[in-house]
């Protein structure tokens, strides 16, 4: 459904793709001259290209739940939950239909970087791994904005608690800088946002190579999206009111 | 098919349902009537196992909600107010989702498709983008998309607000169709007198939540002494049918309208 629904608009994918460039080429060209971030031999821009690409996902998948919103403003949740479809199923089709979205995002970041020369690790199984652990971010933060969007239920409120977690999401991960510059405190909520996860993830198989501590990553994003998947099919009926 | 006894539903302070009862037998077309803000709507949301209620019982072929919402929803079709079909895809796209949601398989897929494109004479238009569509075909595809399980009961709320005349007649003839070659038992609530006169079986005249009159037009006609519904519902319940309506109800209704320009 989403996949037929770029086709309808296309352009879509070009202005979502705008943002990411930007970071890219203003922040990431400029931090890279002035060397203030220790990124562990490798140049700025490389380091944070899996950030930006994660960021990028991030930004999609959480504002997924105002197409539920949406949805539901013109019916179209109150048509599917009376249909003999268990609920989970629609769940886990929006968790797909983000990550379709997340993939064609990384496609263009990974064009781009291809562009800038940024020192990337290509090879089959690092974009195959890539977009993989795409898949799992955007099916993460999709099921998160799908229980916000059921508790939240308009738009206004959404948008706004929306905003307010895109934010610390963003910066207190190792996205753009790495974890053990931060203040202690940032550090603890650094350690559990699972957007840390996977950046690092991303930035090992991407960038340094470095695989240790991958497996448990990998694990505790899976477990943490069962669970979201499980509240958000709980949450999900509460649209229809 | 549908049986309702002594429903109740509040929203907070409000009482949308007052303990109506009423009974849709099968094969029969069912109209709930009354002005905007008589529980019409909740009603219809209720026996569609969207909202639970507040008390009392409903009864649909055998199986009581809510405690058996899941089974129930194999043998219903909703179509709500507002239009809901997506108008970035076709009318066929619209189909295939709802086919393959209810887990039809390719063949039969194409079939049903087939078959309800045919029976809603929309069949020009699928390949066309539902945004292109008129609201009368929006309707229709709608309806279809409700009926791509088969299922022994449609619920409509305000089939055919907002529409044009024509269209409103091409709806109408849709589901009389369905009633006479298909034997389906059709709820549909409306608030639109003669809408109420030309199509349904039987009728229950909604006001503040309670159900005023249960009967065929004739009878209600006859038993309010008036030569038309209009009539018969301001003598009934002793004001017009344009009062009532809040503001939320009126803001959907206006939006469905605005939405078919």
């Amino acid at each position: 459904m989403e996949a037929r629904r770029l086709r309808h608009d296309p352009t879509e994918l070009f202005t979502r793709a705008v943002q990411p460039v930007l970071w890219l080429l203003v922040f990431g060209e400029t931090f890279t001259k002035i060397k203030a971030i220790p990124t562990g031999g490798v140049s700025y821009i490389a380091f944070m290209t899996p950030g930006i690409l994660s960021q990028s996902v991030l930004f999609i998948s959480i504002f997924y739940g105002l197409a539920l919103i949406w949805d539901r403003d013109q019916g179209i949740i109150q048509k599917f939950l009376a249909l003999p479809v268990p609920r989970s199923a629609f769940v886990v089709g929006r968790t797909m239909g983000a990550a379709v979205r997340g993939i064609s995002q990384a496609v263009i970041i990974m064009l781009l970087a291809v562009i800038l020369r940024v020192e990337i690790r290509w090879s089959i199984l690092s974009i195959l791994g890539t977009i993989g652990v795409v898949i799992l971010e955007a099916a993460f933060f999709s099921c998160f904005s799908m229980i916000l969007a059921s508790l939240m239920k308009t738009r206004e409120r959404f948008m706004g608690i929306g905003q307010v977690l895109t934010m610390p999401l963003f910066f207190a991960s190792s996205a753009i800088y790495p974890i053990s510059i931060m203040p202690k405190w940032l550090q603890v909520i650094a350690v559990i946002n699972p957007l840390s996860y996977v950046v690092e993830i991303l930035r090992g198989i991407l960038v340094t190579g470095v695989y240790t501590n991958m497996l448990l990553h990998v694990g505790l994003l899976i477990g943490m999206i069962l669970i979201a998947v499980v509240i958000a099919t709980l949450l999900y009926p509460r649209l229809a009111s | 098919m549908i049986k309702v006894e002594q429903l109740y539903k509040y929203f907070k302070q409000v009482k949308a349902l007052d303990g109506i009862s009423f009974e849709v037998k099968k094969g029969e077309l069912f109209g709930l009537l009354g002005p905007n803000g008589a529980g019409k709507t909740t009603t219809v949301r209720i026996i569609s196992t969207l909202i639970p209620p507040t008390k009392g019982q409903v009864e649909i072929n055998g199986y009581f909600l809510p405690k058996d919402a899941a089974i129930i929803r194999n043998f219903i079709g909703y179509v709500p107010q507002a239009l809901s079909s997506d108008g970035t895809l076709t009318g066929y796209e619209n189909l295939l989702i709802f086919a393959k949601l209810v887990g039809l398989n390719r063949s039969e897929r194409e079939k049903q498709i087939n078959e309800l494109v045919e029976l809603m004479g929309i069949g020009d238009f699928v390949d066309r983008l539902v945004r292109e569509y008129s609201g009368g075909m929006v309707r229709k595809l709608e309806i279809a998309q409700a009926l791509l399980h088969n299922p022994k009961v449609l619920l409509l709320d305000e089939p055919t607000v907002g529409l044009d005349p024509a269209s409103r007649r091409s709806v109408w003839d849709v589901l009389k169709t369905l009633q006479e070659k298909y034997d389906s038992t059709i709820l549909l609530t409306t608030h639109y007198m003669e809408e109420a006169e030309a199509l349904c079986d039987r009728i229950a005249i909604m006001d503040h939540g309670k159900i005023v009159i249960i009967g065929t037009p004739k009878e209600i006609m006859e038993q309010a002494g008036v030569e038309t519904l209009e009539d018969a519902f301001i003598v009934l319940t002793g004001h017009e049918a344009e009062e009532g309506g809040n503001f939320n109800e009126l803001k959907r209704v206006r939006k469905t309208a605005r939405r078919l320009q």
